[in-house]
């Protein structure tokens, strides 16, 4: 047989009908909808009178207007909040599929929730109107964002029309050095080769770095694929894998749990798989990352300087450059360590997981958040929100000055709701820095959550590998 | 679904590299879960000076004849970010039935096809070309699906590649989904023989 790639293993094995000129018609395992686009795609299959082909495959979940404050009902800061979410509700019961409502303690945000409860699982395909999706690639699922229209197509039919995807393997070799986190491979990997550096690829991650990872780790690295214009990214399932997957309430049970992990070890690209393209990162040197601009390509170590657009490969490339640092107020040759920030996140679907809380925490613990900083901590589940609570993270957190809130996607983007108030410069553990991302005038510089941590105590872009863990 | 066979309009430049959707259509500005009424939010937070949100006049979709364009001459990657179908509805609800730009956001790009909007993949300095032409207000672009070429005046032809069943959906404004469920009982068929092949997909 000819080698393969993962890739192309978990593609073949879904192809419902060939339809010439490269395009499959794609088997679908489980679509997620959520309150901000599921209502648009669940109305207009109603309006066109399609049904639901498979209801027990598809799932919803309320996580991205809500609000995150303790005590929050249907009714949200940000005005119209409540249409989303009662519409999303009540399309959602007609349809007869499973929702995660705000009351059921394993809401959450969708691409946290869907591997912690076992619904999305290494080998499946999986999609929801959301482009962080690829996210789920941490488990090895092959998994992908689309709009609500293209939703739509998946809950009548529980397929999709894709071009097959040219593959990508990255390298990452070495390993991380203490401080240093899945967050800053993928911001150096897209840093490196740019926000289209992966586009119209589907990526296996691996290398020596990868398989060292734990699972919530190999979700951050694949959630930010998308910002690296790729179609989507996995890690092969592994042992790590299929010990975490074991007993998720939706994982498979007893009676298929052998089956199930014979299939996932089948998966592994094989020896001489062909790939379109390689690249390669070393780990062993790796920095922790920050953004400096407006684009997530705009990442540099943290002991690294903002660049000089006069070194812009060409002059729309040098325009951009100049158009994010008079957004960012920053200026060529500034260091960005040292650099005053007002406001620190800890959250989304990037960097909410247990084991970033408590990273989070190690690093806080005994000390507190620089006066004038507003410092919050955003779960990514309630479920994991609860572990943390059982392990006394929350105090920790609240003791050194951050705001320990309920979960959902929160400040990961700015709705018209909450808000970081006056401050301009943030620290973030989230995927996005663009312009007005987390609010009009707002300054978002991406970091891990051990960087927002330090950075957080010190009042100013911090390296956390000064800072010892307590 | 809308057709797209061919357009003769008037181009807009707006060739910044890496236009996002959140730029495209702000968060905020989505207040209701419709799929109506996005055209006057369309690039909001460039478009309309706050607090008062009066239209700024150097955004370049608020002069004359830019106003009324309905080819928009985009920047690399652009519409990359987040996969909200409104920016594409913020597109077509302004008046654009095309977009050309050197890359599209993977998503975007998707979706544009699903709402009757042709994304135009052309060479870089080709868009960089015909953008600055554009900016003098009278760039007019023929752009032809049946034949996959823009013309430009002068004679310059550009020649663009687009897949399959995209091109078709669009010429003739098929609906996807009723052409997917007419293979009803191929995916019948698939669902059948997956369920013992993997069992634990289907008992959740």
């Amino acid at each position: 047989m000819t080698p393969r790639s993962i890739i192309e293993k978990i593609w073949d094995a879904h192809v419902v009908a060939e339809l010439g000129d490269g395009q499959s018609l794609l088997h679908v395992d489980r679509v997620f909808l959520h309150e901000r686009t599921g209502p648009q795609s669940l109305a207009g299959m109603a309006a066109a009178g399609h049904a639901v082909a498979n209801p027990a495959l598809v799932f919803g979940v309320i996580d991205h207007i809500v609000d995150t404050e303790p005590g929050r009902s249907d009714r949200t800061r940000f005005k119209g909040g409540d249409e989303f979410i009662r519409t999303f509700r009540d399309l959602a019961r007609r349809a007869g599929i499973r929702l995660f409502d705000l009351d059921d303690p394993r809401q959450g945000i969708v691409h946290v929730i869907s591997p912690e409860q076992g619904i999305a699982l290494p080998g499946c395909t999986l999609v929801c109107p959301d482009s962080h999706t690829c996210t789920v690639g941490g488990i090895g699922a092959l998994a992908w964002g689309i709009g609500s229209t293209e939703g739509e197509h998946a809950v009548a039919t529980q397929t999709l029309v894709r071009p097959r995807p040219r593959t990508m393997f990255v390298d990452f070799s070495g390993q991380l050095g203490p401080g240093v986190t899945a967050k800053d491979m993928i911001l150096a990997l897209i840093g490196k080769y740019g926000a289209a550096g992966g586009r119209n690829h589907a990526i296996e991650f691996g290398g020596a770095a990868v398989r060292a990872l734990g699972v919530e780790a190999r979700l951050t690295l694949c959630n930010m694929t998308v910002e690296f214009g790729a179609w989507t990214g996995l890690v092969a399932a592994d042992d790590t894998t299929i010990e975490w997957v074991a007993g998720r309430p939706f994982a498979p049970q007893a009676e298929h749990w052998d089956a199930a992990v014979a299939h996932w070890r089948a998966l592994p690209s094989d020896a001489g798989a062909r790939w379109d393209a390689r690249l390669e990162l070393d780990c062993a040197t790796l920095a922790p990352q920050v953004t400096w601009g407006t684009s997530p390509a705009h990442a540099v170590g943290i002991d690294g300087i903002v660049p000089d657009p006069a070194a812009a490969p060409d002059a729309t490339a040098r325009a951009g450059f100049e158009r994010a640092l008079a957004y960012m107020d920053l200026k060529p040759g500034q260091p960005l360590a040292g650099l005053p920030i007002e406001a620190a996140f800890i959250g989304s679907c990037t960097n909410s997981r247990l084991s970033d809380l408590r990273a989070a925490a190690a690093l806080l613990r005994g000390r507190r958040v620089a006066p004038g900083v507003k410092a919050l901590v955003v779960p990514g589940s309630t479920t994991l929100k609860k572990q943390a609570e059982a392990e006394g993270l929350d105090r920790v957190f609240e003791e050194a000055g951050f705001e320990w809130r309920e979960s959902g996607c929160s400040l990961c983007f700015y709705s018209g709701g909450d808000s970081f108030g006056d401050a301009r410069r943030v620290i973030t553990s989230t995927n996005r820095n663009f312009e007005g991302r987390q609010g009009p005038g707002v300054r978002s510089h991406l970091a891990s959550p051990l960087t927002v941590a330090a950075s957080a105590v010190a009042g100013r872009i911090a390296d956390p590998r000064m800072l010892a863990a307590r | 679904m809308e057709q797209f066979v061919r357009l003769k309009a008037l181009a807009a430049p707006l060739l910044r590299p890496n236009v996002d959707t959140d730029v495209i259509i702000p968060s905020r500005e989505i207040t209701s879960p419709s799929r109506e009424g996005f055209g006057a939010k369309l690039f909001a937070s460039w478009r309309y000076l706050e607090p008062d949100r009066r239209p700024n006049p150097d955004f370049v979709l608020n002069r004359a004849p830019f106003d009324r364009a309905q080819i928009l001459v985009a920047g690399e990657n652009f519409g990359c970010g987040s996969s909200r179908e409104m920016a594409v509805w913020a597109i077509r609800q302004f008046g654009f039935r095309c977009v050309v730009a050197p890359s599209f956001g993977a998503i975007f790009q998707a979706n544009c096809y699903r709402n009757g909007v042709l994304p135009v993949v052309l060479p870089k300095a080709d868009v960089e070309a015909l953008g600055r032409e554009a900016e003098s207000g009278g760039l007019e672009l023929d752009v032809d699906l049946e034949s996959c070429t823009v013309s430009a005046p002068g004679g310059r032809t550009f020649r663009f590649e687009i897949g399959g069943p995209e091109r078709e959906m669009l010429l003739a404004g098929l609906d996807a989904i009723g052409l997917t469920l007419k293979r009803r009982d191929e995916i019948r068929a698939f669902q059948t023989r997956d369920r013992a092949a993997r069992p634990w997909i289907w008992s959740v």
